[in-house]
């Protein structure tokens, strides 16, 4: 059993104890689903807490001469105000390249004397190649590789949870993050996540990762989530998965992240395919990252073909399949901007057939982000 | 009643000379949740090894061949309410069609319940 070629994260051994079905993904042998299955795991998060294993994910620190000296140089390549975020605080953003195009979205998250950032497990070689090209002699890149661990704990009792091991874990603000220690392990922690709930994200060294793992699923209300409920989680919630939903074929405006563009960087530019950003902002895109809500049961898959009414193409599904919580079919995709209004119908050619649908709102789950 | 298998994973019961046909319990296993089922209507003209129905699990779509030639005389519109039929029941409720088979030499040389227990034993 295994993969050999295949690498593990610190957590793989629990993985299996708990029964995982371990699947290849972006070079790792991750868990897919534990034998709750996919759909009762959706379910818990969104009623209880789910722990996932995120620590195939990359995990980079930056540092400079100056706090100052390393966010202007990350600022030339990712269109976020990383200036903007206060020490502890973190912010959404994306590598582009001189056509806009999305390399790869990120976590930033800026210390006092350094900016952490996380990175898509499957873009990590060529994001390091790309930071190690893009930023001037003098910013050090420190990757911590499988030193780490990455852990969430994601959904409404996340909160109630953590409080237990780490009381100061309560009042953290949405995006923030701080060093703590939670029963002698030394920590990173951030309010944060990607399923749309309430949690924290915590970063741990690899020798680590087990025994805090098991001291979360010790907890009742906590259910370990494999990689298929962060799928449909992230997607229900709207959020964008890299590879899918956005690439290099896909521009900030066009994937609807404009929300992450600052007045400022939108004014003064200063990263990569910055004068398309304008353009188009100005404009308007050609066209857009919508939800798509399939009006019958059956769903609608990555790749599946959206016409107008007449039967022409205006675009195609990127992220697509059931959402537990939505009680059936959800999607997302892009449309020419003269189709791109909630409340458009289309069509979708599932099969041969075509299927009718709406262009909806997203999220499909509403974000339950802590507010306090 | 006689039972045959294929080695995409369904069972064809036979019943005078309609034939009841699904996927096995270690297909609804491997496919995990099933969220939706598409069967064929009734009169459909079935092709061995081609399309007859669709089964979608949370992950993903799967296509469910025709097992042998035949016509389709009932689809399990059960399905379309209750597709987790499939996973509780695959044997039983969790049923996809029933067809009249062409030629009854094509049924008889499927996969016997043994043959089909030691196939999935070496996979």
């Amino acid at each position: 059993m295994g993969d050999t070629s295949l690498l593990r994260t610190p957590l793989y051994d629990l993985h299996v104890e708990l029964g995982a079905k371990m699947v290849p993904f972006a070079g790792y042998d991750m868990p897919v689903q534990y034998p709750l299955g996919v759909l009762k795991e959706h379910l818990h998060t969104r009623e209880k807490a789910g722990l996932f294993d995120v620590s195939h994910m990359g995990q980079v620190r930056l540092r400079g001469a100056d706090i100052d000296t390393v966010i202007k140089a990350l600022e030339a390549l990712v269109p976020g105000d990383i200036a903007a975020l206060a020490p502890g605080r973190i912010r959404y953003t994306m590598f582009t390249n001189d056509q806009a195009g999305i390399l790869d979205d990120l976590m930033v998250t800026r210390f006092e004397d350094h900016l952490y950032v996380v990175i898509n497990a499957g873009c990590k070689a060529e994001d390091l190649a790309h930071l190690k090209a893009g930023l001037p002699a003098g910013i050090e890149i420190e990757y911590l590789g499988d030193d780490a661990g990455l852990l969430a704990l994601q959904g409404p009792a996340a909160a109630t949870v953590m409080a237990r091991l780490l009381p100061e874990a309560a009042t953290m603000g949405f995006m923030s993050a701080r060093t703590a220690t939670i029963q002698g392990i030394p920590v990173q922690i951030s309010r944060s996540g990607y399923t749309g709930e309430d949690g924290y994200e915590i970063s741990v060294g690899a020798a680590d990762a087990e025994k805090l793992a098991r001291l979360l699923l010790a907890e009742p209300e906590v259910a370990a989530i494999g990689l298929g409920a962060r799928d449909s989680l992230r997607l229900e919630a709207g959020l964008c998965l890299y590879g899918h939903d956005i690439d290099t074929g896909t521009n900030p405006v066009e994937a609807a992240l404009t929300w992450t563009i600052s007045k400022r960087r939108r004014t003064e530019g200063g990263f990569p395919g910055a004068a398309i950003v304008q353009a188009q902002l100005a404009a308007g895109p050609a066209r857009k990252r919508v939800g798509i809500q399939p009006e019958g049961k059956a769903p609608a898959r990555e790749h599946t073909e959206i016409q107008d009414l007449d039967g022409n193409r205006i675009g195609e599904i990127t992220s697509g399949g059931f959402g537990p919580t939505a009680g059936g079919p959800v999607a997302m995709g892009y449309v020419t901007a003269a189709s791109a209004a909630v409340g458009t119908r289309v069509q979708l050619i599932v099969r041969g057939k075509a299927m009718p649908a709406t262009v909806a709102a997203l999220p499909f789950a509403p974000h339950r982000y802590f507010k306090g | 009643m006689t039972i045959r298998f294929t080695n995409d994973h369904e069972w064809i019961k036979l019943d005078g000379d309609i034939a009841t046909v699904g996927i096995t319990d270690y297909a609804q296993q491997a496919l995990g949740d099933v969220v939706f089922v598409e069967v064929p209507e009734a009169g459909r003209h079935l092709t061995k090894g081609k399309d007859a129905a669709v089964v979608e699990s949370v992950k993903a779509a799967s296509e469910v061949y025709a097992p042998v030639d035949g016509t389709v005389v009932e689809g399990n519109v059960a399905l379309a309410d209750e597709p987790s039929l499939v996973n509780t029941d695959p044997e039983g409720a969790g049923w996809f069609f029933k067809m009249k088979i062409k030629d009854m030499a094509h049924f008889e040389a499927l996969l016997d319940e043994a043959a089909y227990k030691s196939f999935i034993a070496g996979l």
